[in-house]
């Protein structure tokens, strides 16, 4: 049965700016990702260790999804098989994958590490988010040089449709090197919840992508 | 809903260039695993599965330009031509959509330079997809060891939703010494050739290889019997980035999910059984919760080594094989049981009628995915 959704909220981390639902939330003037990742991990007041271990993706994604889901009660309301993370970006983990490879050019200096080597995947930022929120439900990682907000409609969409998920946190996760930006939105059937920020549709993720 | 078969079919491994010279060699109890001296890969001996790339370079020089394409190209595109020149499909259309899954794709590119644009799993599928004249822009699935079954179920639920109604999937990874210094780095490597569900497992090895399989709503007409792809799911342990669940509470709800959709019994497993003393232990509790510690169960691992983004793929095919000529295959490696519950190991090979097979798989980032496969 086809179900209508809508975006109950939305987080972008971009430009050294952190906007949830439109909204500006925290800014830096200045610094490095990294540096605007420790920022916003403060300004989050949460304390999470493993934040710290995390490669620059994580870090991203993670924050992310740690301001969309604040106060959102996920887990009370839904069971945590109902839940799904549907994620996309351009480089995949080619940027850790780099600092992997720095790690066994040289043989005289052939350190490769665990901790770094883990990263080396797209998909693992989807475990961080689900380990965070205990988050049992699909996931999907999709590689598309650009966002594509129609995929990411259908492909959701039909989650929705056959009931595999409830809800679903979606969207664009990506760093390589100095640029990197995030948006990823709350999904949710209508009628669940009392208010949304606009209807689940191609040109409404489309929109709120390319929001400023 | 409408139904999505299991049309034509490659595997290129070093054990055959076609699903049927694979098998042949699988059932005359050959390894493509050998213990692999090269420098360049590592600075100490392994145990791989490498495919010759002598070999290689002359299949694909036969019919094509080696010159304008990656080792990683050439070994896909053979591996997708083949597939195709087995069904009467048209797949030239806007109704077919090509899927790729790889966990690397051409990272051996990495090392003379960062910046090379075919590094990009987008750009790599886009070549693949213009040799074909596929039409639409391809999918490109990366989601560590699942991602062979996560391209066939995305393939799949795409053509139940009625967006495509024929689905070119292929999953290819390559051994670069970027990964197997990786998997070295985690001790996951075996002494030697690996050992799924055995006692003495100590490790998984590393295979390179390729598989296509193409999804279609039309009727299968190239033979035997009709195989659909049943629905598949894929979960999260929400446990641990690197290592598995002790409950195996994932893949326990992935393979649920499947039965409870399902109306008929599984009567084959076709597991993930990497060899790693943690992947096999929580996948022997995962089938033991869902009921089924009494169906026969493989991991066809101990053939051609663990290929990571065409592992679901490849060993989806052998399902489908396995299914259309009444061949359980045994799992190659196995001798004495090794997991705290005790799983109906496949321990050689056997004639057997099997009308369907639980393909799953478990990856970093703590991701589970399962499928079932029917006759229809």
């Amino acid at each position: 049965m086809r179900q209508t959704c809508i975006i109950t909220s939305f987080c972008a981390v971009r430009d050294n700016k952190l906007i949830l639902d439109g909204k500006l939330l925290y800014e830096s003037a200045t610094g490095d990702f990294t540096d605007f990742a420790s920022r916003l991990y403060k300004h989050s007041g949460i304390s999470y260790p493993k934040f710290h271990k995390m490669d620059n993706l994580c870090k991203l994604g993670f924050i992310t999804s740690e301001f969309l889901l604040k106060d959102k009660e996920l887990s009370g309301r839904y069971a945590g098989v109902e839940t799904g993370i549907i994620l996309m970006n351009s480089s995949s983990s080619l940027d850790t994958d780099r600092n992997h490879q720095n790690t066994i050019s040289d043989r005289n200096e052939y350190f490769p590490s665990p901790s770094v080597f883990v990263y080396t995947l797209p998909n693992v930022v989807i475990g961080e988010i689900c380990i965070r929120h205990k988050i049992y439900g699909e996931g999907n990682f999709f590689i598309s040089e650009k966002f594509n907000s129609l995929f990411v409609f259908d492909y959701v969409s039909q989650l929705f449709n056959n009931n595999l998920v409830e809800c679903c946190i979606t969207g664009w996760v990506e760093i390589n090197g100095s640029n990197y930006r995030s948006v990823l939105y709350l999904i949710e059937k209508t009628g669940k919840t009392e208010s949304g920020i606009a209807n689940f549709e191609p040109a409404e993720i489309e929109k709120i992508y390319n929001r400023k | 809903m409408r139904d999505v078969y299991l049309s034509a079919d490659n595997i290129i491994t070093p054990l055959g260039f076609t699903t049927e010279e694979n098998a042949g060699n699988m059932l005359e109890g050959r390894s493509g695993i050998r213990q692999v001296e090269d420098n360049e890969l590592s600075p100490a001996p392994f145990h791989a599965s490498m495919l010759d790339k002598k070999i290689l370079y002359e299949k694909f020089s036969s019919f094509e330009d080696p010159g304008k394409y990656t080792r990683f190209e050439q070994l896909a595109i053979c591996s997708i031509k083949d597939a195709i020149s087995g069904t009467d499909l048209d797949l030239s259309g806007s109704r077919t959509i090509f899927i790729l899954s790889t966990t690397k794709g051409n990272i051996d590119l990495l090392e003379a330079d960062p910046g090379d644009e075919r590094l990009f799993l987008w750009n790599t599928a886009r070549i693949l997809g213009r040799y074909f004249n596929f039409k639409n822009e391809p999918l490109v699935i990366s989601d560590a060891c699942i991602s062979g079954i996560q391209a066939v179920i995305t393939g799949v639920r795409l053509i139940k939703a009625g967006l495509y109604d024929h689905a070119v999937i292929n999953g290819t990874d390559i051994i670069s010494e970027f990964i197997v210094s990786g998997f070295n780095s985690f001790k996951s490597l075996s002494n030697g050739p690996c050992r799924p569900f055995d006692k003495t497992r100590d490790g998984l090895s590393l295979g390179e290889g390729s598989g296509t399989i193409i999804l279609t709503v039309d009727h299968d007409t190239s033979g035997k019997c009709r195989i659909i792809a049943g629905d598949g799911y894929s979960t999260n342990d929400a446990n641990h980035i690197s290592g598995p669940s002790r409950t195996a509470e994932g893949l326990f709800l992935a393979i649920s999910r499947v039965m409870k959709r399902s109306p008929s019994a599984i009567e084959f497993i076709s597991a993930h059984g990497t060899a790693t003393p943690y992947n096999d232990e929580m996948e022997s509790i995962a089938i033991t919760r869902a009921g089924l510690q009494d169906v026969p169960v493989n991991s066809f691992k101990g053939y051609w080594g663990h290929t990571l983004g065409a592992a679901g793929v490849i060993e989806s095919i052998m399902g489908k094989y396995s299914m259309r000529n009444g061949i359980l295959f045994n799992s190659k490696g196995f001798s004495e049981a090794g997991v705290s519950n005790p799983l109906n190991i496949i321990s050689s090979p056997e004639r057997r009628e099997i009308n369907n097979c639980l393909k799953i798989a478990s990856g970093f980032g703590g991701c589970n995915a399962a499928i079932l496969y029917q006759k229809k």
